[in-house]
């Protein structure tokens, strides 16, 4: 199924402190220089903080674990639990329709939901709180019909109380979890057929229900205060016990570059761009006397071609149609221009063209003197012979 | 019928404590250490003795995949991973494990950890499972704080940590090499294999990836001898099973019995009951949605069990995850909503299976129209042949075998309907 993220997405994304301090702690969970394997939990926590996964914590999150941000993503596009779209402010409803619900009446349950929040799946109701969606059998089959709510489990239910319940989330307050008709857990309805003597000292609610219970507004984001943080695997020396005790785990093998090891080249990419904008002011400046510090020397340029008409700057390796335009926008149509420029000349072009050395690299200044001079290159005679462009 | 004294998940429903004082309470964490002074071989010799084969579906001896992990660390780690991934349409028994009787599960961890080298466990568990997820790990803080898990842990002298981890809703990270795949913080997409993942696994280590209830019965196992649980079921069947019984009977529920009880002593006992009475019974499905469906009256006498479902009725014991479907059912509707979730969940990786669960889910579409052609069946059998065994993992199997046993079981009623739909198209242009 195709997936994409949302075609808006906010500015930035930051963990909350405490919602960082628990990320720090799943780290902990994974040896040395496997910090991948926290991905999901982590993309989890940003979802639950937000309500839905934004792009800036899918790369908030890449960063954290050292990740390429395409590697993130496609853990985001390939997991159906994380909603890639805004769901409701109050809650996002997730109806359990596979067979065993259906078979008890998961098709009501979904007809109460276009008729409550929205005729289609993963759309935000008119006011904003409720969205739904259908989902694969959630595991609590005996208890079907179900729904999920937010982090909870809504079980035997009926259109009645379904309706009942999204009701209820609208005006702001949280239902109960759990089965809806009287039972506990999963036992039979009609009385324990096992069991019995063990038929003591429960509490209120099974475990699940009671620790929603206990948090009280279980529909609300996490922040990461409900529960308080430990990591007991830390021991006092702060050592993971098992993992010391084991010999080390072999390192992942080297896969593309990190998402911060991308950045860092971008960055450098960036920083030109900036004086590329500046460099025109300058550049006018420049005309008229060389620029002050001299290392970047603005070289003579044309406001257009010789009457001859422009040669082909195609044909120099390292030019291709885009950054033809690009010269000729400057003011550079001829070979003899490019065969004219010394080292100050280059450092300009290239802060104009915003990659570093490529000029030199690819040689432009020794291919341009030779095809001024009418000679041919091994490059030029294939964009002549039309292989290249 | 299984007495309580007998059961091992003695808090299934949460009705008791649930705490690490009820669970020792209830003879759990009793004598851990001396089972693990035993040694390794008693302990792998004891699992092969007791005949326990898989919960998590397919059934294959514990005891012998355990003794699959290299004996000597070769300078890598070795890990357990148990597949707390419970997705399969149906199944809903390792929740009741985790969220009630969890400490059957750390004790258990701890114990198949020793056994294969292990100095950690990773329990993934899947990402709907929320608040079974904090009651598992509120379980392990309190094992951790007990000292039953890390330096030393129970006393034992082995340095043990198990790690609670979580996936987001992907059906296939139920299989072995995909969970692993997807524990690395990858999309889970399975392996091809070999190699096995006791050779390469989990950060290319020896890893055995078992199921939650195989591994949350080995403690009561070893205390109580594997001949006491070689005693229930048939021979190459043994021991006590949950049951998750769903659908159309008068209680569905979560219970543990012995294997190879007859379907109508369990839903006798235990779910009040076929909803409308034995004649009302269409159709079940005995082991969760990847196996062949079963005709009611085929099933009544049947035995739960592995070799039984499997030789006699052509279908399978999977998880033990029962759905029973009524007369009112759509029984060609409900398969093709199996069809729709195998659609879904497979991963894309294989084209057989990308493709063919599309493709059959289309024809099955049709087919509940009536909208076909009485040959299009035949095809669609054809089509679910050239699925079946044609990918890396078992989804592409699963997700034919269900059209397959609607077809053997229910042609009859596919061939009506497609009669009926064009009978009717005929009479209204005859009008």
């Amino acid at each position: 199924m195709l997936r994409r993220l949302h075609h808006e997405q906010p500015e930035s994304f930051a963990f909350t402190p405490a919602n960082l301090a628990w990320a720090e702690g799943q780290i902990t969970k994974f040896p040395e220089g496997r910090q991948a394997s926290a991905v999901i939990p982590l993309l989890w926590r940003a979802q639950e903080q937000e309500g839905w996964l934004t792009k800036p914590a899918i790369e908030a999150v890449a960063d954290m674990l050292g990740m390429a941000y395409i590697r993130v993503l496609e853990v985001a596009s390939f997991y159906f639990m994380f909603q890639l779209q805004p769901v409701g402010s109050v809650a996002h409803i997730q109806v359990c329709g596979t067979t065993g619900c259906m078979i008890c009446g998961a098709e009501d349950l979904i007809a109460i939901c276009r008729e409550k929040i929205a005729d289609k799946p993963h759309v935000v109701s008119d006011d904003g709180k409720l969205s739904w969606e259908e989902v694969e059998c959630l595991g609590s089959c005996t208890n079907a019909p179900m729904a999920q709510i937010g982090k909870d489990y809504y079980e035997d239910l009926t259109a009645e109380t379904f309706g009942k319940i999204i009701d209820e989330l609208r005006a702001g307050n949280v239902p109960t979890p759990g089965p809806q008709n009287g039972r506990y857990a999963a036992e039979p309805l009609s009385g324990l057929t096992s069991l019995t003597e063990y038929d003591s000292g429960k509490t209120q609610y099974n475990a699940s229900v009671q620790l929603a219970a206990d948090i009280g507004d279980t529909v609300k984001r996490i922040d990461g205060t409900e529960v308080p943080l430990l990591t007991p695997w830390l021991g006092k020396d702060g050592k993971v016990a098992g993992r010391d005790a084991a010999a080390p785990t072999p390192r992942a093998p080297a896969t593309g570059k990190t998402a911060a090891q991308q950045a860092k080249p971008a960055a450098k990419k960036a920083a030109p761009k900036k004086t590329a904008a500046k460099a025109p002011a300058k550049a006018t400046k420049a005309d008229a006397a060389p620029a002050a510090t001299g290392k970047a020397k603005k070289p003579r340029t044309m406001k257009a071609p010789r009457k001859a008409g422009a040669d082909d700057l195609k044909q120099l390796k390292g030019v291709g149609p885009k950054l033809e335009g690009v010269l000729n926008g400057l003011g550079f149509w001829h070979f003899d221009q490019v065969a004219k420029w010394g080292a100050d000349e280059i450092a300009w072009v290239d802060d104009q063209l915003s990659f570093k050395g490529r000029i030199e690299r690819d040689g432009w200044v020794e291919q341009a003197k030779t095809l001024a001079e009418g000679g041919e290159t091994e490059f030029s005679s294939k964009v002549k012979k039309g292989k290249i462009y | 019928m299984l007495q309580d004294k007998d059961r091992i998940f003695t808090n299934l429903y949460g009705m008791h404590e649930r705490t690490l004082a009820g669970a020792k309470q209830r003879g759990h964490w009793d004598g851990t250490a001396g089972i693990i002074k035993k040694g390794r071989e008693w302990i792998v010799e004891q699992m092969k003795a007791s005949g326990l084969r898989g919960r998590g579906g397919a059934g294959f001896p514990t005891g012998l995949k355990w003794s699959f992990m290299p004996k000597e660390s070769d300078g890598r780690p070795a890990y357990l991973v148990i597949n707390a991934d419970e997705s399969e349409p149906g199944t809903c028994k390792d929740r009741e494990i985790m969220r009630h009787d969890p400490h059957t599960l750390i004790e258990g961890a701890l114990i198949a950890s020793f056994a294969m080298n292990a100095n950690t466990a990773y329990i993934y568990i899947r990402g709907e499972f929320i608040r079974e997820r904090e009651a598992l790990q509120a379980a392990i803080d309190e094992a951790y704080d007990a000292g039953l898990l890390g330096k030393n842990a129970a006393k034992s002298g082995w340095d043990f940590d198990l790690f609670l981890h979580h996936g987001a809703g992907a059906y296939i990270c139920g299989e072995e090499t995909a969970l692993i795949e997807s524990l690395e913080g990858k999309k889970g997409m399975p392996r091809m294999k070999p190699p096995f993942p006791a050779g390469a696994g989990l950060y290319g280590c020896p890893t055995t990836v078992n199921n939650v209830e195989s591994i949350a019965v080995v403690p009561t196992i070893l205390r109580r001898g594997p001949e006491w649980f070689a005693s229930f079921g048939r021979p190459n069947n043994a021991g006590t099973k949950l049951f998750g019984i769903s659908g159309h009977v008068n209680n569905p529920c979560v219970v543990e019995e012995a294997m190879s009880i007859s379907f109508e002593e369990l839903i006798e006992k235990h779910c009040g009951g076929i909803r409308g009475g034995w004649d009302n019974l269409k159709a079940v499905i005995p082991g969760g949605s990847s196996v062949p469906c079963v005709r009611g009256e085929n099933m009544r006498d049947a035995v739960m069990d592995f070799d039984y479902l499997r030789g006699e009725l052509g279908s399978g014991l999977g998880t033990a995850a029962v759905i029973v479907m009524d007369q009112s059912t759509d029984i060609i509707k409900a398969i093709w909503r199996l069809s729709k979730f195998y659609k879904h969940e497979s991963c894309g990786q294989c084209t057989p299976c990308r493709e063919g669960t599309g493709w059959m889910m289309r024809v099955m579409d049709r087919l509940v129209k009536g909208e076909a052609d009485v040959d299009e069946i035949d095809m669609l059998w054809d089509v679910t042949k050239q699925v079946e065994g044609h990918t890396i993992c078992a989804l592409g199997d699963a997700a034919a075998w269900p059209i397959q046993g609607l077809i053997r079981n229910f042609r009859d009623e596919i061939e009506d309907r497609i009669r009926v739909n064009k009978q009717g198209k005929v009479s209204i242009a005859a009008e």
